[in-house]
């Protein structure tokens, strides 16, 4: 099975009467983004399939800058009249005055599915994919009886997504993502303690090839189990060692948003106008990258129809780029790095990170524990979020150890960490040669979510403030 | 849009695919059409504006146990007839389950609320973008060091129609507006940000001035923040941020989780977790809460429900499901997404003290007031009860607010935190958000700096 792409639904020739209507005010440039995205979800909860859910959403968003004004509408309704309606309609949100006829070319279309999907989950029965969350919960569940709740989540969607804009940009993507949550709770004599694990890739069905959900259920539920034991966390400053592929957060929070040209352009980032500058520690080469096809935050275009490309961010600790959308780089006369993105045709696209990560140092991560003598040790992050402006960020940590002596010691219970960007990329003083990507995101920016990626090899940042409740 | 309600229309359709049950078959219809308007000036110029509309319709389908659910973001005949199909099938594939069902209708009258104004469907949307443009305006004339990050006007109005074998029908509108501002203070080389928000039933009930003052002081006073000291203190938490502290509180709450064992109060009934200056409320049927509404995500009504008294836990919050396996009734706190319906809180809101937020202050000699906090998603875990949230806000010594201090965080546990609070202040602000604002003292909590 395969799948097609958009663009032989959808005739060229409306886009093209549609993009002209959304210039007849006078507009530079319109766009249509047209997406048509099938999802299924299945949802285990305390031994039961609760709920396996599917749907389906398709409209178009067509957007309209006049000068400095974009207008925006958006539609469920694809037809001709549906079209033209929500063109004339952004035109109108756009409109300064002026008028006259643009008409449209295209260029040739481009077609670049972000992955070669070898399984399409929509060619795989539901009951299979329902079979994965009974083995999961039947995994975590076995590991040790302290486990008392287990919920798991499997979740598959084809996205495909068409682009054409008044400059003649026609290109087609079509996103498969599949992903898969596991969650235990664990019941002991100081409380409950939870554990959370997560596997997402974009591809197909195929993810389950290379990957068991009883294993990712198992590491979940010793995750649980582990932090029965856990002690209240230290609070005040502390060097802390972060595990490979667990801590690509702390990257995303202290500089990748920082580094995205609406805010360096609003002057809400701590990092404008400091390209050329030393903003790292030299062991620091943080890199976004959308064509890592597998990868969370993987995309064949963006969702402004230019094609994902690398982006070198920061090399050897020197600011080289800034992420840029469609107005932004228009705005400065920059290239686009394939960074403009949005949560779905309903919303405006704007700067999004997609991969983001840091590259691989030469440490052994074994000696980075040995050189702490004392410290913390975070195996697994949370969630995080930032003040781009004042640069003050924040990551959870939702599995860590104590370093003693050069070893890790006492697992420690639940807390923050937090720091300021441009302080904590200097501070990073060993780097280890593990790279690995972490799991699955979803970075949420004005209100959009879009799915992302991280990864960096061991790394120790010299002083963190961590927030817990110890002395 | 038209003001001319389309709720029949709506109702129609619900009501169309609920017919279809075959024999033993429940199924519940939510079907609903919204329109928004979103402006965001900057600089004086409009820098989006966006007017769109949307639909869509979600089908739940129990058979034997078994429930699927399906949902499609068009009311096209052909994706009407696939929703319910695809809900069936869905169903096939779940696990039996003796609780699954529909909510029964249980007489509980609905509590009539204004949840639609006409002002606001016919407000011109020239006068949107000007009021946006004055919010601007505003706070740019009260401080030089203040720059703008962008200032917003959003409104919304969704019309919806719910249909169930159980012969619940419901259909119902309403709309909502805010605006809201983005503030950036520069002061030697640093940058510190703020916001302020107006909330009305329609835009001439908005407090521009209020908004742009708050949005300017919260930025302006954190300039020259430093880093504190670690040390166990007692927060003054600022309304917005008590808010969110309340909707993790009402989250612990949910019966569905304590039926599965996830709820760090389950076997408390009637026991005192919390200070006795402390009464939680859900109350939806309120109209001043942004959140407020007339029916849950069942079709049942909403209703009052104190949750503490006096410290003292009273009750958990139920959908039809949670209380099936609880044995007891909904409490009418069913919230909607895309799939079956879950338990939440609607509209927060808790016993309210004497003092204002300045009294409660004048009554410390050492503490801090947390005028923000970062991370609640990332270090605050509602099962085991961990707290840690990162937080700027201002020192308070003898009395009054002193330096303003960031980049810490603080931290206890939920369970303690309860227990450790020494006050509620008198300063509600309704919020557009699911929990109302008020200050709330509470003592010992860590704070981890330097």
């Amino acid at each position: 099975m395969t799948i097609t792409d958009l663009s032989h639904e959808i005739d060229a020739s409306v886009l093209a009467r549609a993009l002209t209507a959304g210039r007849a005010t006078g507009a530079d440039f319109a766009e249509i983004y047209i997406e048509d995205k099938r999802a299924t979800s299945a949802g285990l909860d305390d031994g039961k399939v609760e709920q396996v859910t599917s749907g389906r959403d398709r409209g178009a968003g067509i957007r309209v800058i006049a000068g400095d004004t974009t207008g925006f509408a958006h539609t469920a309704d694809l037809s001709e009249n549906g079209l033209l309606a929500a063109a004339e309609a952004a035109a109108a949100a756009a409109a300064q005055g002026g008028g006259g006829v643009h008409t449209v070319a295209f260029g040739p279309m481009v077609r670049q599915s972000v992955n070669s999907v070898r399984v399409v989950p929509s060619s795989v029965a539901k009951s299979r994919k329902v079979e994965l969350l009974m083995q999961a919960n039947d995994a975590a569940r076995s590991i040790d009886g302290a486990i008392v709740q287990v919920s798991a989540g499997y979740a598959d969607s084809i996205k495909r997504i068409l682009v054409a804009n008044s400059d003649g940009v026609f290109a087609t993507d079509e996103q498969v993502r599949t992903i898969f949550r596991i969650s235990a709770v664990a019941n002991g004599d100081s409380g409950m303690q939870t554990g959370y694990e997560s596997l997402g890739h974009t591809m197909g069905f195929e993810m389950f090839d290379d990957n068991d959900v009883a294993e990712l259920a198992a590491r979940a539920a010793r995750q649980a189990i582990v932090k029965l034991r856990a002690r209240p966390a230290p609070s005040g400053a502390v060097p802390v060692v972060i595990k490979c592929g667990s801590g690509g957060v702390l990257f995303h929070e202290a500089c990748g948003h920082g580094l995205e040209a609406d805010l360096v352009a609003k002057g809400a980032s701590v990092y404008k106008d400091r390209r050329g500058e030393l903003v790292a520690s030299p062991l620091v080469t943080l890199v976004d990258d959308g064509t890592m096809t597998a990868e969370w935050g993987a995309i064949g275009i963006d969702d402004e129809g230019h094609l994902s490309k690398r982006n070198v961010l920061i090399e050897n600790g020197v600011l080289t780029e800034y992420m840029w959308d469609y107005i932004r780089a228009r705005n400065e006369k920059r290239p686009q790095t394939g960074n403009g993105r949005r949560q779905s045709y309903s919303h405006l696209p704007m700067v999004r990170m997609t991969n983001t990560f840091v590259l691989n140092g030469t440490q052994d991560p074994e000696d980075i524990i040995k050189n702490t003598p004392s410290g913390v040790y975070v195996a697994k992050l949370g969630g995080g979020s930032v003040d781009t402006a004042s640069g003050d960020f924040v990551f959870g940590m939702t599995e860590a150890y104590l370093i003693e002596n050069g070893e890790i010691t006492e697992p420690l219970r639940e807390g923050n960490l937090i720091g300021n960007g441009p302080q904590v990329l200097k501070d990073i003083d060993l780097l280890g040669n593990d790279f690995a990507m972490g799991g699955p995101g979803t970075c949420g920016k004005d209100g959009q979510g879009v799915p992302v990626g991280d990864g960096q090899p061991t790394l120790r940042v010299k002083s963190l403030t961590i927030g817990g409740t110890a002395a | 849009m038209s003001a001319v309600s389309t709720t029949g229309e709506l109702q129609a359709i619900a009501d169309r695919i609920v017919a279809q049950a075959k024999k033993g078959e429940e199924i519940e219809a939510f079907v609903s059409r919204a329109h928004e308007t979103e402006v965001r000036v900057y600089e004086g110029n409009v820098e989006h504006f966006v007017s769109a509309q949307s639909q869509g319709i979600n089908v739940r389908v129990i058979s034997n146990g078994r429930t699927g659910t399906s949902y499609a973001g068009t009311l096209d005949q052909s994706a009407l007839a696939e929703v319910l199909a695809e809900a069936r099938e869905n169903a096939e594939l779940g696990s039996v389950d003796e609780w699954a069902g529909l909510a029964d209708p249980d007489g509980v009258a609905v509590v009539e609320q204004e949840l639609w104004n006409e002002k606001l469907e016919s407000y011109p949307t020239a006068r949107k973008i000007e009021l946006t443009k004055e919010l601007e305006r505003l706070t740019l004339g009260i401080d030089s060091r203040v720059r703008i990050d962008s200032a917003d006007y959003s409104d919304g109005s969704v019309e919806s129609a719910f249909a169930t074998t159980k012969g619940i029908r419901v259909s119902g509108r309403e709309n909502g507006c805010y605006t809201s501002v983005s503030t950036l203070a520069d002061d030697n080389g640093e940058t510190q940000t703020g916001w302020g928000f107006a909330v009305g039933k329609y835009p001439d009930e908005f407090d521009l001035n209020k908004a742009a003052r708050d949005g300017v002081d919260r930025a302006t006073r954190l300039l020259g923040a430093v880093k504190p000291a670690t040390k166990r203190t007692t927060v003054v938490l600022d309304p917005f941020v008590t808010a969110s502290f309340l909707s993790i509180i009402g989250s612990t709450l949910n019966g569905e989780a304590v039926s599965k064992g996830r709820s760090i109060f389950a076997n408390r009934l009637g026991e005192a977790v919390a200070s006795p200056v402390f009464t939680l409320i859900d109350d939806p049927t309120d109209s001043r809460a942004y959140s407020a509404t007339d029916i849950d995500g069942e079709g049942l009504a909403a209703r009052r429900n104190v949750l503490m008294r006096d410290g003292v836990l009273q009750m958990f919050i139920h959908s039809s499901y949670s209380a099936r396996r609880a044995q007891t009734s909904s409490t009418g706190n069913a919230i909607r997404g895309s799939g079956t319906p879950g338990v939440g809180c609607l509209a927060l809101q808790v016993g309210l003290g004497t003092k204002s937020q300045q009294e409660l202050i004048a009554d410390i000699d050492d503490g801090v007031l947390i005028q923000s906090v970062q991370g609640i998603h990332s270090g605050v875990n509602a099962i085991s009860g961990d707290f840690s949230t990162g937080a700027s806000g201002l020192m308070i010594r003898n009395g009054v607010t002193a330096e303003p201090v960031r980049e810490f965080t603080i931290a206890s546990t939920l369970q303690r935190m309860l227990l450790d609070i020494a006050a509620v202040g008198a300063d509600i602000e309704w919020l557009p958000m699911s929990a109302v604002g008020v200050s709330l003292v509470i003592n010992e909590i860590t704070m981890s700096g330097v």
